[in-house]
């Protein structure tokens, strides 16, 4: 054989592979399927529209609300979600804390995912998206701006994340030198990623700097940014121990028998870890609101609401790690774990949509079509995500796929 | 942590830091050029012959101003509309006020942008280029006035606002609107002229005019200013957008952002020397602890 002939045969190899991976595993008519395709199905439609007619022929959008669910769920909530990544390999790579070490690789997958896809749901948003690339080439730069930033954050954090993540695709692939050599890149690509985050975490919040008048007083804050980083802290550690609960349901086959065991004292750590970012930032909110003298204005339904979101989903739930922690209640830590993630989830929607324009006389109300979208970016979402942990070793060290 | 891998860390971040080197540069203008439109609103008669020019001059959709009866309501500019005028009724009388993109001195919409498509051009006018716009709408977000539109129902929008009519003054023009004005509501010239102009409206008429002219310090200062008879808050003004430019609220972070790529990474890694050796290597990955996981 000739040697184009085997690098033909081995591409061919290759392919082969690919394709064989490329198959669906596993029961089909499971009841997440049967939610997700009609939903995504109905997505796609609905995104033909709106690329055909305009943004406005499907969602509620309007002069005055010019960012909505698309934005402020699968962006700004979304992006906060990820942060687990970035915290979990500071203490694994950058600390050297071993204990971690088992779940460093699915949480930067997720890390990873989420970034791609919601910077994809970025992209729906934007009007004209055909001229998406101006940020990065060009001489259309513009400096003094925080989206300009952000953008290129997203690139290069995602840059980072695959590398951090490139070893498991390369065990996959088989290809060991390459592994090697990805591997080497880690803790250099980790310390970058650590450093992106820290920037557009708080970057995110700096985009409703200049929204000064239009965001709730209760809300916005000059500290904004701050506030956003240190949520997305715990944010990201709530959102390991509900995600690691899940996963540890669906994909057991893919873990090792002792997985579950280590996993309940990795979810004690995190709790501990929550508990104290979250009493910090509720001291720092508590402090701001002080400070502001912002008594009188909770004698609304702004002023209730805002309570309910510090105390109902911050304090409360920070309280709960604290005691699971303490008393080795993984139960209590789980529950508190949902709950930080909605108390997360509502901070996000209050600033970039529910007490955005609060004294407008139309409110803003997301249509049907919004929410099916959103829902279709993040059904995607887990859908590639599951492809790629039952085939690649994201899980399982020794779980070979041969 | 090896010096191998100290300076694969410091060449990424150094990348990194690059492209927001000149995040701070902001860009120095010559206040003696600034432009811009005096609105005397005791001297507009509500014809709308502004809102006629300038749908004319830039192509866009014409109102019926003999039969609309559109002074009834209050309107906003729109993705149609660059210009309005509306009507306010007043302890004084009928007020009429023209409104359109205020070309702030220091541009919230300009500053937020990520591509200069917003850019303030030499001399004050506040512009939207199309081939550089990605229709984010961070521009709507942050301007104070709420000024920016977008054309929600185009499969390729654009953002609409007033450009003060930069080509025409590239031409040496007046902007379309204050040519058309019959009762010389609109004047059109330097910022320092126009605040001249209505500051000695206001001392020649004490009784006539309320001693503030809206603009002046709004926001850091705009190209449009305007005088009335009444307190600008009955004729639809914010009076809560305060006088820091807008671009102050974000500068604090821009600043930040240089100090933190180049900080971080160093304060990263010193606490990873600090965290000591407990581990064989980072390269490890998984099968640190069973060297026979590769046995393929
Ligand atoms: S009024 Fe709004 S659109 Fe006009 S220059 Fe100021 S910030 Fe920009
Ligand atoms: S919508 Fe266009 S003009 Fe407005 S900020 Fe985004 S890129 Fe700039």
């Amino acid at each position: 054989m000739n040697k184009e002939a085997v690098v033909y045969a081995s591409f061919g190899n290759f392919f082969r592979f690919l394709i064989q991976e490329m198959k669906p595993r596993g029961p089909w008519f499971t009841p997440f399927n049967v939610i997700s395709i009609p939903i995504i199905l109905i997505g796609v439609i609905i995104l033909y529209f709106r690329f055909v007619y305009g943004l406005g022929s499907v969602v509620n959008l309007s002069q005055e609300v010019p960012w909505g669910l698309w934005k402020g769920l699968n962006v700004v909530t979304g992006v906060a979600l990820a942060g687990g990544a970035y915290v979990i390999t500071f203490v694994v790579y950058v600390m050297k804390v071993d204990k971690y070490h088992s779940i460093v690789r699915i949480t930067v997958l997720n890390g990873f995912m989420a970034y791609t896809f919601y910077a994809g749901a970025l992209l729906l948003d934007l009007g004209r998206p055909w001229f998406g690339y101006n940020p990065y080439i060009g001489n259309s730069f513009g400096f003094s701006s925080i989206l300009f930033l952000i953008c290129w954050h997203f690139l290069l954090y995602m840059l980072a994340a695959f590398i951090e993540f490139s070893p498991a695709v390369a065990e996959w692939m088989h290809w060991e030198k390459a592994r090697k050599f990805l591997a080497s890149l880690t803790l250099a690509t980790v310390i970058l990623g650590i450093t992106l985050s820290l920037l557009h975490q708080s970057g995110l919040g700096a985009l409703y700097l200049m929204a000064k008048t239009k965001i709730h007083p209760l809300w916005w804050s000059e500290f904004i940014p701050i506030q956003f980083f240190v949520s997305s802290v715990y944010a990201g550690l709530a959102m390991i121990i509900v995600e690691g609960t899940i996963s540890h349901r669906v994909f057991k086959n893919f873990m090792e028998p002792n997985s579950h065991r280590s996993f309940e004292d990795i979810v004690l750590g995190l709790a501990k870890g929550a508990a104290i970012t979250m009493f910090v930032y509720y001291f720092f909110k508590a402090l701001l609101f002080i400070h502001e003298k912002q008594w009188e204005l909770l004698n609304d339904g702004f002023g209730l609401w805002f309570l309910l979101e510090v105390i109902g989903f911050v304090l409360i739930p920070a309280l709960m790690f604290a005691f699971g922690f303490k008393h080795k209640s993984v139960k209590v830590i789980k529950i508190a774990a949902v709950m930080a993630l909605i108390g997360i989830l509502l901070n996000r929607l209050n600033i970039s949509i529910i007490c955005f324009n609060w004294y407008a006389d139309v409110r803003y109300f997301p249509s049907w079509q919004e929410f099916i979208v959103s829902m279709t970016v993040v059904f995607v979402q887990i859908w590639v995500f599951r492809w790629v942990v039952t085939r690649m070793p994201v899980l399982s060290s020794n779980h070979q796929h041969t | 942590m090896d010096r191998r891998g100290f300076l694969k860390t410091s060449l990424v971040v150094a990348g990194t830091a690059l492209t927001s080197k000149k995040a701070c540069a902001q860009e120095q203008r010559n206040s003696e050029e600034f432009v811009g439109v005096l609105v005397d609103t005791t001297r507009c008669i509500g014809c709308r012959a502004c809102e006629v020019a300038c749908s004319d001059e830039h192509d866009m959709f014409v109102p019926d101003v003999v039969n609309d009866g559109a002074l009834d309501e209050h309107r906003k500019t729109s993705d149609k509309q660059w210009t309005v005028v509306n009507k306010f009724e007043t302890g004084k009388g009928d007020v009429f006020v023209k409104r359109q993109c205020m070309h702030c001195y220091q541009a919230a919409c300009a500053t937020a942008c990520p591509t200069e498509a917003m850019k303030q051009m030499e001399g004050g006018p506040v512009i939207w280029r199309g081939n550089k716009c990605i229709g984010c709408r961070i521009c709507m977000i942050s301007c104070p006035f709420n000024l920016v539109k977008f054309e929600f129902n185009e499969w390729n929008p654009k953002i609409q606002k007033c450009s003060l009519c930069f080509e025409r003054l590239e031409e040496g023009k007046k902007p379309a609107c204050v040519k058309a004005c019959p009762s010389d509501a609109l004047m059109f010239g330097t910022r320092l002229n126009n605040l001249k102009i209505a500051r000695h409206r206001i001392y020649s008429h004490p009784d006539k005019y309320v001693h503030h002219i809206y603009g002046e310090n709004e926001v850091g200062g705009t190209g449009y200013i305007y005088l009335s008879a009444v307190p600008f808050d009955q004729l639809g003004f914010p009076n809560d957008v305060g006088n820091t430019p807008y671009p102050e609220y974000t500068k604090e972070f821009l600043y930040s952002v240089p100090m933190v790529l180049f900080g971080a990474p160093a304060f990263l890694l010193g606490l990873n020397a600090l965290a000591g050796n407990n581990k064989p290597s980072i390269e490890g990955e998984f099968d640190t602890n069973n060297e026979g996981a590769n046995d393929e």
